[in-house]
């Protein structure tokens, strides 16, 4: 149960990050990354130092390398797509070594490269020092509508358990014998994911009249905000606040 | 005598397809009381329980909650002081922190602060889960689950506590853990359930459910040591066990 997907981009510890509060964290992880995708991919120098400010953020963080680098898998297909630019962009071609490449393609991979690992790597950190139920609280602190979050509470709290299902009935299936190994057995596999779905119906069911029993009237309770120390505003808001005078010179510069 | 915490007169109820799920129940529970509802599945247990607070409105007959009938009106009211403990935890807990679970009833009913805060320790003390206060439900084991889904609804402070098949997916030191906390709280309660042993330990009074219908109501001894009456509405006592061989145990 503990091993639960959803919670596995948390990573425990004590340092710095980990102790901000989450509404913090949120602003300063959006404002940081709004600074960086509306920077011009141009200048460079800007992007050298947004990567300082994230290598500084992940260590802050004390997150291992290998611990972000595992969780930028997720950004391979994105940038495979990058990587067509060059070949199939138009207009002035260079030579790189002996294959002609689109300039304005290579710009525009450079452009989603540095600003994909960037972003990423600020989620990284984010998720990785909030648990999930902070985040949510956080959300709920910055006055993201409460209905929101409260589906974002519910995907979180019930994902593992309709999968767990699914596991359950994956191994009833194999214990009766079954092998899904070939196209001929994905209908088989159809009609679980529809059983699936039919009991996750009724059990959401049931989840609204255990709520209805406990006095729900369509709107979920607050829960009372934690006050912020000032000193962790001002760190967030110098942090945004270079970043978007960084983007600001760099668009001057144009 | 005095109000009746729960007073059910002539109850009927058919579900859309013309099912007769309730038909003409009467039953009464007094303030103090632990009564088991007993019945094999598909009797009506759960459909009865539901009318307790209003989530089903009868279709004929009356429900009242401490005098105060069950309408469309003042269902907030009768859902503070009807409590139901739903048979599967995970149906009931869905916050993202146990703490914030058992503080969403209460929260409901208006508190706030360091009110909010006070009755959610109470709750959590009364069944002894304090120190899982922090944790997602997620990570409790079954017993545990159990216990705060029960901490939840003790936190509106009802005047009953209605807990549906309370002792299922239990293993016995947790079913023994439960026996003596239901024990410590100081409300009236009715246990649903086929595990006639459980009701024989905590419950005085039973009431038999069959087809819709209250067959038999009365002391638990009585009632379960009436054969044929179990027989005829599909209940038993463990393998051939009569309830005199349970007074030498």
């Amino acid at each position: 149960m503990s091993g639960s997907h959803v919670h596995a981009l948390y990573r425990h510890g004590r340092s710095p990050l980990h102790l901000a509060a989450p509404q913090v964290k949120i602003v300063a992880a959006f404002g940081l990354v709004f600074a960086i995708a509306l920077t011009p991919r141009t200048a460079l120098w800007a992007f050298v130092v947004y990567a300082t400010i994230v290598v500084g953020l992940v260590a802050l963080a004390r997150l291992p390398l290998f611990f972000v680098a595992r969780r930028a898998v997720v950004l391979i297909p994105f940038l495979l797509v990058a990587l067509l630019f060059p070949i199939i962009g138009s207009g002035e071609r260079v030579d790189v070594v002996g294959v002609s490449l689109s300039q304005q393609g290579l710009w525009d991979l450079w452009n989603v490269v540095a600003k994909a690992v960037l972003g990423f790597t600020v989620a990284v950190v984010l998720a990785a020092t909030t648990e999930v139920t902070d985040l949510l609280s956080g959300l709920d602190a910055v006055h993201m509508p409460r209905l929101v979050t409260s589906i974002i509470g519910f995907a979180v709290r019930y994902v593992d358990i309709i999968l767990g299902d699914f596991a359950r009935m994956r191994i009833a299936l194999a214990s009766r014998g079954h092998r899904g190994r070939s196209i001929a057995t994905w209908g088989v596999y159809a009609k679980t994911v529809g059983a699936v779905f039919v009991r996750t119906y009724e059990r959401g069911e049931r989840i609204y009249l255990a709520m209805l029993s406990r006095g729900y009237r369509g709107t979920m309770p607050s829960a009372g905000a934690v006050p912020v120390p000032v000193v962790q505003w001002g760190l967030a808001f110098l942090l945004v606040g270079s970043a978007a005078g960084v983007m600001a010179v760099s668009r001057v510069l144009l | 005598m005095s109000t009746p915490v729960i007073e059910i007169n002539g109850l009927g109820f058919h579900y859309p397809d013309g099912t007769a799920a309730l038909v003409d129940v009467d039953l009464h529970i007094h303030q103090g009381e632990r009564v088991a509802l007993l019945g094999p599945n598909g009797a009506g247990k759960t459909t009865l329980i539901l009318h307790m607070n209003g989530i089903h409105l009868p279709q004929t007959g009356s429900v009242a909650v401490s005098g105060y009938p069950v309408t469309d009106g003042n269902l907030l009211d009768i859902r503070r002081r009807v409590g139901i403990v739903f048979q599967d935890p995970d149906d009931q807990l869905f916050m993202p922190t146990v703490r914030d679970d058992v503080a969403f009833g209460p929260a409901n009913l208006g508190l706030a602060g360091r009110a909010l805060e006070e009755r959610v320790d109470q709750a959590l003390a009364a069944v002894e889960v304090t120190d899982l206060a922090d944790r997602p439900p997620s990570h409790l084991s079954f017993g545990q689950k159990r216990r705060v889904s029960i901490a939840g609804v003790m936190a509106m402070q009802p005047e009953i506590l209605v807990l549906d098949e309370p002792t299922s997916n239990l293993d016995p030191a947790s079913r023994i853990d439960l026996t003596g906390i239901l024990d410590d709280l100081d409300v009236t309660q009715l246990i649903v359930t086929h595990d006639l042993l459980y009701a024989l330990e905590v419950c005085e009074r039973s009431v038999v459910i069959d087809a819709g219908r209250i067959v038999a109501d009365g002391p638990t001894r009585e009632v379960l040591g009436d054969e044929a009456l179990l027989s005829a509405h599909r209940l038993a006592l463990p393998a051939g066990l009569k309830i005199e061989d349970l007074d030498s145990l």
